[in-house]
């Protein structure tokens, strides 16, 4: 192995870990706030990749009809469960948010389609799309039983992915999609050329990074959230509405990995079910986190990046089986250090 | 024939007519086999996930061994298929021991995401190794036979899967009503009150880690040789998923719930599968998964204990009643000394969390025959003292020997073999077992039977003296009413008292109680100090924290009082009495 091969396989794994480092947050973010593990994170990838190309092709993405059902529902679950204490303000703000808001999505996107948009604006709607879907998702599947097990959550966390998967199917097809990149500029460094779109991703995955970070020390929102993270009934008790917690951190998760799936997609081509095993890499960077480590997950993820891309260039046939049992050394890692606390569990 | 028996007879005689059925259509057969399959796999995630409180979305693999062990062996190199099976139930089990020993030990959420992880793994090395034959896997392989009987059409296999779905699910439900069951079923609830009373934790959910994956090596073993082919596909990551949702759907805690959803969710697929593209068209087939996920997120909402609690209670099953019959009680504790001198010697016992000193340095020594309360403000280190004692807690200084045995860094499983038996401040009791299974645990150690002696019911006269010991200690605290009743039914204060039942189970030198009035009516404090009395009398040492000073002045012979992790007092309850320093600690300033 030359140099040349080395520093290639480095960035390839670089940039391929960024991607998994966005998306270990994104999971560490709800597993704190919520307890929910997100499987479903993998669809928001599918979802917000394959809205993007749709919509670069000039087709109005099928996502936007389940956007706009599950706001039904969850319009229904709103008035259903506040209906003794019904007043028009709390309709009408249910109404905007749940209703309002994906059929003006859909107007746009009617009215874009076909002619010829710009990337920006694709990306914005795509965004957009999925953060709804996000949003909902965890108003229909998860607010219901907020106060539950790890287990009946993460239970629940796997049906919402067999049926958000199930949906891409049927909204792109079984056929792959590429779509186009963010910026076709490319600069070269020595022997290594950076194109436009890695350094989009290196740019983005940082700047993510330090938002959360900006978020969650800074803000009133950010340190609620931490709040509930920390303690439900103590967050509820000073005032913090946990539901609106849970809420704003799935509307984080789906755009991050909306955004993971932009950033993805004029990279490799996509499937309906590529999402799943892209989420899954982003899962083990956040369980060698420990789920509740920022740092250690991005670090990790990059870890995960470059071994893939190691091993996909000596044993490429392996290349998943090696990057799943990577997290075995880190479970027996965690289960020497294991701390003898009692923990109750129900 | 018994009344617990009953049922499954019933239930096998009505399996064994359905083929005979006349104009039964071979398709139901099929059908048939693919739910004993499921089932034998969901069998294993009720005792993992829904009794022992592990969860595994990697079943499927173990499946995946199963199968291609005998489907290797038997195409590669002729091996007959029932001298395979002992050899795909040690495959699985072997992995199981493996992957166990890395993943069991993890806390709650670690080990469902590490089973997620190696069940993709493990799917992926199936798909690309050569020797099973990559994606496309095995075919070929021979079907079961038993002398010219080949069994070569759904309708003769149907009758090996069945036969191992019922003999498994009795085998099952033989561990669970056990000593090892019982606690196995402990586990859920934490690890302290198990450890407490000796049950090896770690060893118990390797058992049930083993045993599971033996059930899933055991259907993948006879899908095999039902499919006369193996492919990665049956054994991935989905596959996986869907028998955890099988378990979940059936009712995670009930043998035969596994049983029963496989049944619903078996059945549900293929009426997806036929009905769908009817409703929607072409597309139906792509909305199976959809239609699936919803009702799962569905179900876990409206029904999270699954059906078969709801059959259940539809269906006119009696609750059998377990109460013991008379066996010959249990041998005693044999005495090591005479009925005097220091049992327990606690010399400058310290415990640092941080920079926070819990217990500084604290010394003092229970006598055979001596009811000894430590008393001090809320946060003294009294609930502390306790754990340093028994062994959930390692002291980072000093010295506890019991009856000059060193006890020092020793697990709980060790302390409480010394005679050493507790109770909890906030009650740790599995609140679905009843009180007598509750109580039985406490003589965990006083009984021998393992797992295999219990699954084949050989168990039963160990079994039938630990029942009556318990039963014995319940009637002596007073709750012979309650004995059949569950756990977590009973009143915080009647808890309280069941654990004490429980200690006492142990047989055990020295009792701790922490805090075992709080709760308690006053007439019912003094039965209880009554009880503690007559312990004493009988030769036992009591040492108990409490708050209620009215109980523990007349109650105990000498009193400790901690202060901050300090000993600030120690003498009898009249000396404690005008102690100033005592009242200073507990009124703020002298009074």
């Amino acid at each position: 192995m030359n140099t040349t091969i080395l520093l290639f396989l480095l960035q390839d794994g670089i940039t391929n870990g960024a991607i998994y480092a966005l998306l270990g947050l994104a999971l560490v973010l709800v597993f704190a706030v919520t307890r929910v593990i997100l499987i479903p994170q993998g669809e928001f990838i599918t979802f917000g990749a394959l809205t993007y190309a749709s919509l670069s092709a000039g087709q109005v993405p099928g996502t936007i009809r389940l956007a706009m059902a599950m706001g039904v529902v969850a319009f229904g679950f709103d008035i259903f469960t506040s209906r003794k204490s019904l007043h028009t303000k709390l309709v009408l703000r249910a109404l905007a948010v749940n209703v309002l808001f994906p059929l003006l999505l859909w107007g746009v996107l009617l009215a874009l389609a076909g002619r010829p948009a710009n990337v920006a604006a694709n990306i914005a709607l795509s965004l957009l799309i999925v953060a709804a879907i996000g949003l909902y998702l965890y108003r229909i599947a998860f607010q219901p039983i907020a106060h539950t097990s790890v287990l009946v959550l993460l239970i629940a966390s796997v049906g919402c992915h067999l049926a958000l998967q199930g949906f891409g199917l049927v909204f792109f097809g079984a056929e792959g999609q590429r779509g186009p990149p963010v910026s076709n500029a490319a600069l070269t460094i020595g022997a290594l050329r950076f194109t436009g779109q890695s350094l989009a991703v290196y740019g983005i995955t940082i700047a993510l990074i330090i938002g959360l970070w900006l978020f969650f020390g800074f803000t009133l929102y950010g340190k609620a959230l931490r709040a509930t993270a920390v303690n439900r009934l103590g967050a509820r008790l000073v005032g913090i509405r946990t539901s609106l917690s849970g809420q704003i951190a799935f509307l984080l998760a789906s755009v991050i990995g909306a955004i993971s799936g932009i950033l993805i997609v004029p990279i490799t081509t996509l499937y309906y079910d590529t999402g799943f095993l892209i989420g899954l890499k982003g899962f083990i960077a956040a369980i060698i986190g420990g789920l509740v480590s920022y740092p250690l997950t991005a670090v990790a993820a990059l870890v995960v990046g470059i071994v893939e891309a190691f091993s996909s260039f000596y044993a490429s046939n392996y290349k998943e089986v090696i990057v799943f049992t990577l997290i075995l050394p880190v479970l027996v890692l965690r289960s020497l250090a294991a701390p003898a606390v009692e923990e109750e569990k129900d | 024939m018994n009344r617990r028996l009953l049922p499954i007879f019933l239930f096998a005689l009505v399996m064994a007519a359905i083929p005979f059925i006349p104009g039964m259509p071979p398709f139901w057969i099929v059908l048939l086999d693919n739910i004993g399959l499921a089932a034998l796999v969901a069998m294993g995630l009720v005792i993992l996930t829904g009794v022992g409180g592990l969860t595994s979305f990697g079943q499927a693999a173990f499946c995946g061994f199963g199968a291609y062990t005998t489907a290797y062996l038997t195409t590669a190199h002729g091996l007959s298929p029932w001298l395979t099976l002992p050899l795909s139930l040690l495959v699985s089990g072997g992995a199981a021991v493996f992957l166990g020993l890395i993943t069991v030990r993890l806390s709650g959420h670690y080990l469902p995401l590490g089973t997620i992880a190696w069940g993709i793994s493990l799917f992926y090395l199936f798909s690309k190794l050569e020797f099973l034959g990559r994606n496309d896997g095995i075919s070929g392989i021979p079907p079961l036979s038993i002398g010219t009987l080949k069994m070569l059409d759904p309708g003769t296999i149907y009758y090996a899967i069945w036969i191992a779905v019922i003999v498994c699910a009795l085998l099952t439900m033989n561990l669970l009503d056990s000593r090892t069951g019982r606690a196995i079923r402990a586990l859920r609830r934490g690890h302290v009150a198990a450890e407490a009373f000796g049950v090896q934790t770690a060893r118990a959910k390797l058992l049930v880690f083993i045993y599971a994956a033996v059930l899933a090596g055991l259907s993948g073993w006879l899908y095999a040789h039902f499919q006369r082919a193996a492919n990665p596909t049956p054994f991935g990551p989905q596959a996986g998923i869907e028998y955890l949702f099988i378990a979940v759907v059936g009712g995670a805690g009930y043998v035969w719930g596994g049983v029963l959803g496989a049944a619903l969710v078996v059945i549900l697929k293929e009426v997806l599968q036929s009905y769908l593209p009817l409703i929607f068209g072409g597309g139906g087939g792509q909305l199976e998964t959809v239609v699936f996920g919803i009702l799962l997120v569905a179900l876990l909402q409206l029904a999270p204990t699954g059906m078969w609690p709801w059959l259940v209670s539809v269906l006119p099953f009696e609750r059998k009643r377990k109460r013991p019959d008379a066996a010959e009680p249990l041998p005693p504790r044999a005495p090591t000394h005479p009925d005097s001198g220091v049992l327990l010697h606690v010399d400058k016992a310290r415990k640092q969390f941080g920079g926070v000193i819990a217990v500084n340095d604290v010394s003092f020594d229970v006598q055979a025959r001596e009811i000894v309360a430590l008393i001090g403000p809320n946060g003294a280190g009294k609930s502390t003292t306790f754990n340093l004692i028994t062994g959930v807690l390692s002291a980072t200084s000093g010295k506890i020997s019991v009856r000059g045995k060193s006890v020092d860094n020793a697990p709980p499983q060790q302390v409480v073999k010394l005679g050493i038996a507790r109770t909890f401040q906030h009650v740790k009791l599995v609140p679905d077992m009843t009180v007598l299974e509750n109580v039985a645990l406490g003589a965990h150690l006083r009984g021998h039977a393992g797992a295999i002696r219990s699954m084949l019911r050989l168990d039963r006269a160990d079994e039938a003296k630990l029942l009556a010991e318990a039963a014995r200690q319940i009637e002596r605290v007073g709750l012979g009413e309650q004995i059949d009743q569950l756990a977590g039914s009973l009143s915080l204060g009647q808890q309280r008292i069941v654990e004490i039942a429980r200690a006492l189970c142990v047989d055990p030198m020295l009792l701790l109680l922490d805090e075992p009035a709080a709760g308690l009516r006053h007439m019912e404090k003094q039965q209880l100090a009554a009880l503690l009395r007559q312990l004493r009398d009988g030769g036992m040492s009591v040492l108990l924290v409490e708050h209620d000073m009215g109980f523990v002045m007349d109650l105990a012979d000498r009193i400790v009082v901690l202060d901050f992790g300090t000993k600030i007092a120690e003498g009898t309850p009249a000396a404690i009495k005008s102690n100033a320093d005592v009242i200073k600690a507990y009124l703020g300033a002298v009074a």
